[in-house]
């Protein structure tokens, strides 16, 4: 009877004394955090994806709470929509941001780029860039591989099997800009999605001579700058013989779609021309 | 006898080409010299375009500490400064040289007598090295004047002769040995002198008897020189496993073989420091073998740098019909060509061309965990682990799994029943890890 005693009482001092170190473990060391960040997490898309530069929602939204101005956070995942509750929330102004998308900058199908090897190694764009030049003559152009369509976390770019480039879908890309930092060529890259998604851009990253780039691929940018001459708003810029258009500057006017003498130059979500019309008249 | 303790691996040694004389190839109408023929920054240029140069005049100088001088190998006009497309499509600088004549630099011994006698000083010796641009010739290129400044807290005592010549095809090493082996002794006695040693060890392997013989017999009245008979085996030529098979010392994970008071360097530097020292004549010419199973005259050629890969490949009969794949160096640890209308440069060894039989990679399989990786690598690692890892791209873990020892032999590779291309990922996740030890190193 003693023992069922004794142990009684020893097992609760023991249960007493860890109750007490608990508590005093959690008065000394509280982390007081700030409520509002549980809320901001709630209204990120939890994608956890790092498009906003930070490491995942939770850290971006301790940011969002913590910096005095939102000015250079935005979650381009939940874009505008996102960025204003969580400001009316917090009680702060986020600038509003135009939507972005990712661009693929490279066109050289098979048909106008012409293989000149076969690749038979891992099938992985970072590993055949160490290795060489890759397929076709061009040092620039997509090895198409996929490293871009694995690292997608929205399932929104994929390789095109015909072409063998990669094409974005443009209602699930988020521009998160995960598959920049995939490519090893730098060929996608994030620009405005622009007014009722329509863009111009230059889809060639080659800075080979004219001639020289022209040879490995048919659609290559060749430098000739009649694009910039035709531009009227100086949106058009060309270093190293590569054509550049500046997104926050072309007005999408297509004059330098039609003077490109390679059609490197293409347009996006743009009305096809009324040819089809005039057929209907006729 | 002799060899490397844990691992390795035994390929067919086809090695087509023995006891073939090494031929000299002509000197062409323009060569073309790449300005970063070694680890590190490439020279720069020396001259100017219509300069007239000479054989064995310097056009390009060492940029900063990592790098080494480049000298012209023929003599003539300097026609352009530019680029050149590289053996895999890259560009990357050269100097290119219109040949008039062969006009020698004064100074540089051109009879063919053979000179016992140096001398010069430790410090001398290694100047004159660090002139004459001579790297590493056994494929990393390593400037060789860098090799023979350690760092001062280790005590060299024994200098290692590679002459293990283990890649399978190549024997341009090998009939050098015969052919020029009182040149390669002269050669170790003044390495021995700029390391201030009083041991050297050659280590060739039992496939080249009469190489060893050879070396053997020149070597009778030297006791300083030892020459080691080493158990063929693949990769004996790594640099720690050369050590490992010659002295029994273990060059510990990151550490340099300096931290075990031995240097190595390949039999065809030595041979290059000879001329260097003795000829005052920098490094401009390479020794190259030329094989492949369908070649009609597989080779070994003497090479002045610049001149094309395709015209020595002449010399050996012209591209066979059927070949599938160019590789550049042997076949475990060289790398496939786009084209063989590369100059020669200091990093050449080997030209190999397969037919598709041999060339063709098989269809990867899933890794069964056989284990035969583990068994195979020679620096005791688990390929199959460090594969997988960097697959996924979990660089600490694989950063934790010592990948940055990996010397990308590709024994795992070789021995892989499921065809995996292991070293393909090795490789990349090694580099990957690199950089990273790198910046954090710089923050």
């Amino acid at each position: 009877m003693n023992s069922i005693i004794l142990s009684l009482i020893v097992l609760g001092c023991i249960g007493l004394i860890s109750a007490l170190i608990l508590y005093y473990v959690l008065a000394k060391f509280k982390v007081d955090e700030n409520p509002y960040i549980d809320e901001v997490e709630a209204l990120l898309p939890g994608a956890n994806c790092g498009g906003c530069g930070f490491a995942g929602c939770r850290n971006f939204a301790e940011k969002c709470v913590s910096s005095e101005s939102m000015d250079s956070l935005f979650c381009p995942v939940g874009k505008d929509e996102t960025m204003q509750s969580i400001a009316q929330l917090l009680g702060k102004s986020a600038p509003t941001e135009e939507p972005k998308i990712a661009v693929v900058r490279c066109q050289g199908s098979c048909d106008v780029r012409p293989r000149t090897n076969i690749y038979d190694g891992v099938t992985s764009c970072k590993i055949a860039n160490t290795l060489y030049i890759g397929e076709s003559g061009c040092p620039n152009g997509c090895l198409g591989y996929g490293d871009c369509e694995f690292s997608c976390p929205f399932d929104s770019i994929h390789i095109d099997i015909k072409t063998n480039l990669p094409v974005v879908d443009e209602d699930l890309c988020t521009a998160c800009g995960k598959c920049v930092v995939a490519c090893p060529r730098d060929i996608i890259q994030i620009r405005r999605k622009g007014p009722k998604n329509r863009r111009i851009y230059v889809s060639c990253i080659n800075q080979e001579k004219g001639g020289i780039a022209r040879k490995s691929c048919e659609v290559a940018c060749i430098g000739c700058s009649k694009c910039l001459k035709e531009c009227a708003f100086e949106a058009i810029t060309i270093t190293n013989n590569l054509a550049y258009i500046d997104d926050s500057k072309c007005r999408l006017c297509k004059k330098c779609v039609d003077v490109c003498p390679t059609k490197a130059i293409i347009t996006a979500n743009f009305p096809i021309k009324q040819v089809k019309q005039e057929d209907e008249n006729v | 006898m002799k060899t490397f303790k844990i691992g390795g691996i035994h390929p067919q040694e086809n090695k087509l080409s023995t006891s073939m004389r090494i031929e000299n190839v002509p000197i062409p109408e323009q060569v073309i010299i790449p300005l970063d023929q070694h680890i590190g920054a490439p020279s720069t240029p020396f001259v100017e375009v219509g300069d007239k140069v000479k054989v064995g005049q310097l056009i390009g100088k060492a940029t900063g500490f990592m790098s080494a001088n480049t000298h012209s190998s023929v003599s003539g006009t300097v026609s352009r400064i530019d680029t050149y497309i590289d053996s895999f499509g890259y560009k990357k600088p050269a100097i290119y040289i219109n040949v008039e004549g062969d006009e020698w630099l004064e100074g540089i011994d051109t009879s063919n007598k053979l000179l016992y006698n140096c001398t010069l000083s430790s410090k001398e010796i290694i100047q004159k090295i660090n002139d004459a641009g001579i790297v590493g010739l056994g494929g990393a290129c390593f400037p060789t004047h860098i090799k023979l400044c350690p760092p001062s807290n280790c005590k060299i005592d024994t200098l290692i002769i590679n002459a293990v010549e283990c890649e399978p095809y190549l024997t341009h090493n090998h009939q050098l040995m015969i052919e020029k082996g009182e040149e390669i002794i002269v050669g170790v006695n003044i390495l021995m002198k700029a390391l201030e040693v009083e041991k050297a060890i050659i280590g060739i392997e039992e496939n080249k008897a009469n190489a060893i013989e050879y070396l053997k017999k020149i070597t009778l009245s030297n006791k300083n020189i030892e020459v080691v008979t080493l158990k063929t085996k693949y990769p004996q030529g790594g640099e720690k496993q050369l050590i490992q098979a010659c002295t029994n010392r273990e060059v510990k994970s990151g550490a340099l073989p300096a931290s075990v008071g031995v240097v190595v360097q390949n039999v065809a530097t030595v041979y290059a420091v000879y001329e260097a020292v003795q000829l005052n004549k920098p490094l401009i010419e390479v020794f190259v073998t030329i094989s492949g199973p369908e070649l009609l005259h597989p080779g070994n050629f003497k090479m002045r740098i610049g001149t094309l890969l395709s015209d020595a490949l002449k010399m050996a009969g012209g591209m066979p019909e059927n070949t599938k794949k160019i590789i550049g160096g042997g076949p475990m640890m060289g790398r496939a060509f786009l084209t063989t209308d590369i100059p020669a440069t200091k990093r050449s060894s080997g030209l190999l061309l397969l037919p598709e039989k041999q060339a063709k990679r098989l269809e990867p399989s899933t890794c069964i965990r056989c284990g035969k990786c583990v068994y195979a690598c020679p620096m005791g690692l688990e390929p199959f682990l460090l594969g997988r890892l960097s697959e996924l791209q979990i660089w600490d873990k694989l950063e934790e799994s010592h990948v940055t020892d990996c010397i990308e032999c590709g024994s795992c590779m070789f021995t892989c029943p499921s065809h995996r291309p292991i070293l393909d990922y090795v490789r990349m996740g090694k580099s990957e890890v690199m950089s990273i030890i790198i910046s954090r190193a710089t923050k």
